[in-house]
């Protein structure tokens, strides 16, 4: 039997409630949202906090909101909510995609956008999502609200740059016209972790060349975006001569290593491959406005 | 730690520790033995229990957590000495041979047709995809929910057909 080292629990009532509890338990207090990366890390006892911090009642940090330019998501949005939400699909279809293949219906009815990114698992898929859609995190500590680009958010597997004094409150996405996105993840079976996945954003210009790409990988040992399998695409009319260089320059820039879920050339492979039919996708949905 | 959940639509306060899980208070605390334990990891899905009508794992919930909310277990499916469609829809189509699973795959059917009631076979097998039956091949586990679905309960669909 799996149980967790003892530890203090306390339920916060909102956000300033969540600071004012980091710094009374110090550094041994965790959050806890969804709990379905940190309660089985703390059965483990690869976890062992003092202080449970749950946030599960802040319905403020629940929603969904569009506004001009942006989309903004609360920190415990949770993984149905995303996938359920139509407004999501119609502006990111790639968070439809990933999400529909994050664990299984029922884990996905606890864990949360906040809480994927704050565990920074290397083969985590949101991760990847919001690095392609050049996300912002908002991050609210005892000194106020600051923003950071995902790009900069994680510092390396399990680090972010979300202080321990700090509560992540809020994603938020920017809104570019004639632009579409899809994500492709290749696993073992449902709700297991991505041999690889890869993601894509493209934004054509009026005469429907590529105006700008952002492309991610997953568990491909690449931390953040493919920069120059991207950068490839620039001014391109989409083909799939165009597409292939960039799947091809998406594979040269990972780095996967080989484990239960394959060897490192199939993992290169599917790089190369996930890449092409990411693009595909996400210049079709472009192209069609779907 | 006190806390007070709905459980089964009856009320129980109990003293938890922080770091008993639902599923162990549920069984060992509240009696409660219909909720299964199984990989203890948030994989196999024989826990799943609603929390305010949702499934959820319960080996990767803490009791503390349900405190004010809702929560169903297997035993409080039947309405009385009546079953719920989805009961009898399990036994109608031999939906299971160990019963492992069972308990977590009807809940999370009960929660599927209370939103969809007339899914398709995609739609209840993408909706047991995070829980494993060993037995079955899933094929009987679907046709029984198929056959809940076409027999509604009067209860939750007054002008609906006989059960």
């Amino acid at each position: 039997m799996q149980i967790p080292a003892a530890f203090d629990y306390v339920r916060a009532g909102s956000v300033g409630d969540v600071l004012d509890l980091l710094e009374r338990h110090g550094p041994e207090s965790r959050i806890v949202a969804g709990g379905h990366s940190l309660l089985p890390m703390m059965k483990l006892r690869l976890a062992r906090p003092d202080c449970l911090i749950d946030i599960n009642g802040l319905a403020e940090l629940d929603f969904v909101v569009e506004e001009p330019g942006r989309l903004r998501v609360g920190a415990l949005t949770r993984h149905t909510t995303l996938l359920e939400s139509a407004l999501v699909g119609r502006l990111f279809p790639i968070v439809h995609d990933a999400e529909r293949v994050i664990a299984d219906p029922v884990v996905r009815n606890r864990g949360t956008i906040g809480g994927s990114l704050c565990q920074a698992d290397p083969a985590e898929d949101l991760s990847t999502v919001c690095d392609v859609l050049r996300a912002e995190v908002v991050i609210t500590g005892p000194a106020g609200e600051r923003s950071v680009p995902m790009a900069e958010f994680h510092r390396g597997p399990y680090e972010s740059a979300c202080d321990q004094s700090e509560l992540v409150t809020e994603i938020r996405f920017p809104i570019a016209a004639r632009s579409s996105s899809a994500y492709e993840k290749v696993e073992r079976r449902v709700g297991d972790w991505a041999v690889a996945a890869v993601g894509a954003a493209v934004t054509l210009a009026e005469d429907g060349t590529i105006a700008d790409a952002s492309i991610g990988l997953t568990a491909l040992g690449l931390e953040g975006v493919a920069t120059e399998a991207a950068a490839s695409l620039h001014g391109q009319l989409p083909s799939e001569a165009v597409f292939a260089e960039a799947g091809r320059l998406a594979a040269a820039a990972s780095d996967p290593t080989e484990d239960q879920r394959g060897p490192v050339d199939y993992k290169r492979h599917l790089a190369d491959e996930l890449t092409r039919r990411v693009l595909r996708r996400a210049v079709q949905r472009a192209s069609t406005g779907s | 730690m006190q806390i007070t959940a709905t459980v089964n639509g009856t009320e129980v306060t109990r003293d938890v520790e922080p770091r008993v899980l639902l599923v162990h208070h549920l069984r060992e605390e509240l009696g409660l033995t219909g909720t299964h334990w199984g990989c203890d990891t948030s994989n196999c899905g024989t826990c799943v229990v609603l929390l305010d009508g949702q499934p959820v794992k319960s080996c990767t919930v803490l009791a503390a957590m349900v405190d004010g909310h809702e929560v169903t277990t297997v035993e409080g499916l039947a309405d009385g000495a009546t079953l719920d469609p989805v009961q009898q829809g399990f036994m109608a189509e031999h939906g299971l041979q160990c019963g492992f699973c069972t308990p977590g795959m009807m809940l999370t059917a009960r929660a599927l047709l209370d939103r969809t009631p007339h899914p398709d076979e995609q739609q209840i097998r993408e909706a047991i995809s995070g829980q494993i039956c060993r037995c079955t091949g899933y094929a009987t586990i679907v046709r029984s929910i198929q056959w809940a679905a076409d027999h509604p309960a009067v209860r939750t669909e007054p002008t609906g057909a006989q059960a």
